[in-house]
């Protein structure tokens, strides 16, 4: 398994747990057991679980196991490999600081926090379309 | 990997990308106002990264990668096929098409979806099978 797709894995089922623990959060808030000292943590934590965890799994074995691009790049570039890496894990967690802190204060630092995350989430799906594309291919 | 599975595949990234861009344009908007009507986007940035991307990119892999018939056609009736990935992409658009068409449209979505789905796990269900079998 290449070392990418172990880091996409590992790092899949970090944000697995990561999104059951804000799910136990917001479900401690909701029922008044937890007072939560920010505001705006839902969509990290649907964004944890439909991006962190499954489609960066889904991007890591597509990474590993889709045909070969060609003998001589057989997954064709892991510089766009590791760009998708670094920007979806990147752009993950300066949503889970912009937009609390967004939602809660009103920061004008933390809006441009959320529009560098939007831009690095975008750049990763980029990178990741590109770098596949070419290997979706007849046999 | 069969025609099909490649014309999955690829709308599959189509929607990826589509939702990704639908999403970064809310939440950038979200952060720093510049479309003020952004949040209408939201059905289809879900409907786009859930079934477009994920549904359809494991359908497109299940076509290809589960053990095929040993005997007639490796993969079943490709006509049915076919009809399923045509009727699951009519039925992503139309899903997603809440603020621009009436709510009988993103009904009739989600009930081609289901057709869709339905066909392609009629095809693939006798595909899933021990050794040898």
């Amino acid at each position: 398994m290449p070392l990418l797709t172990r880091l996409w894995i590992k790092t899949a089922l970090v944000y697995f747990v990561l999104g059951l623990l804000l799910g136990i959060l917001l479900a401690g808030q909701s029922a008044g057991i937890i007072r939560l000292p920010v505001q705006g943590l839902f969509p990290s934590y649907i964004h944890f679980l439909a991006v962190g965890w499954i489609s960066q799994l889904i991007i890591g074995v597509v990474f590993w196991m889709f045909p070969k691009y060609s003998q001589q790049k057989p997954r064709r570039s892991d510089a766009l490999g590791w760009v998708t890496y670094v920007s979806l894990n990147l752009g993950l967690a300066l949503r889970l600081v912009g937009e609390p802190l967004h939602s809660t204060t009103q920061a004008a630092w933390a809006g441009w926090l959320m529009a560098g995350s939007a831009l690095l989430l975008l750049a990763a799906g980029v990178a990741f379309v590109i770098n596949t594309w070419g290997r979706v291919k007849e046999k | 990997m069969p025609r099909l599975s490649v014309w999955f595949i690829h709308a599959s990234l189509i929607y990826l990308l589509t939702g990704f861009l639908l999403g970064a344009l809310m939440l950038a908007n979200n952060g720093v106002e510049f479309i003020p009507s952004a949040w209408a986007l939201l059905p289809a940035h879900v409907e786009f990264l859930l079934a477009g991307w994920i549904m359809q990119l494991a359908l497109g892999t299940a076509y290809w990668i589960l053990p095929r018939h040993t005997r007639g056609l490796a993969r079943g009736s490709a006509e049915l096929g076919w009809l399923s990935f045509g009727l699951f992409n009519l039925g992503v658009l139309l899903a997603a098409s809440s603020g621009l068409l009436s709510g009988a449209f993103q009904f009739a979505g989600r009930v081609l979806e289901v057709l869709a789905a339905g066909l392609l796990l009629a095809l693939i269900w006798p595909r899933i099978k021990a050794y040898g079998a």
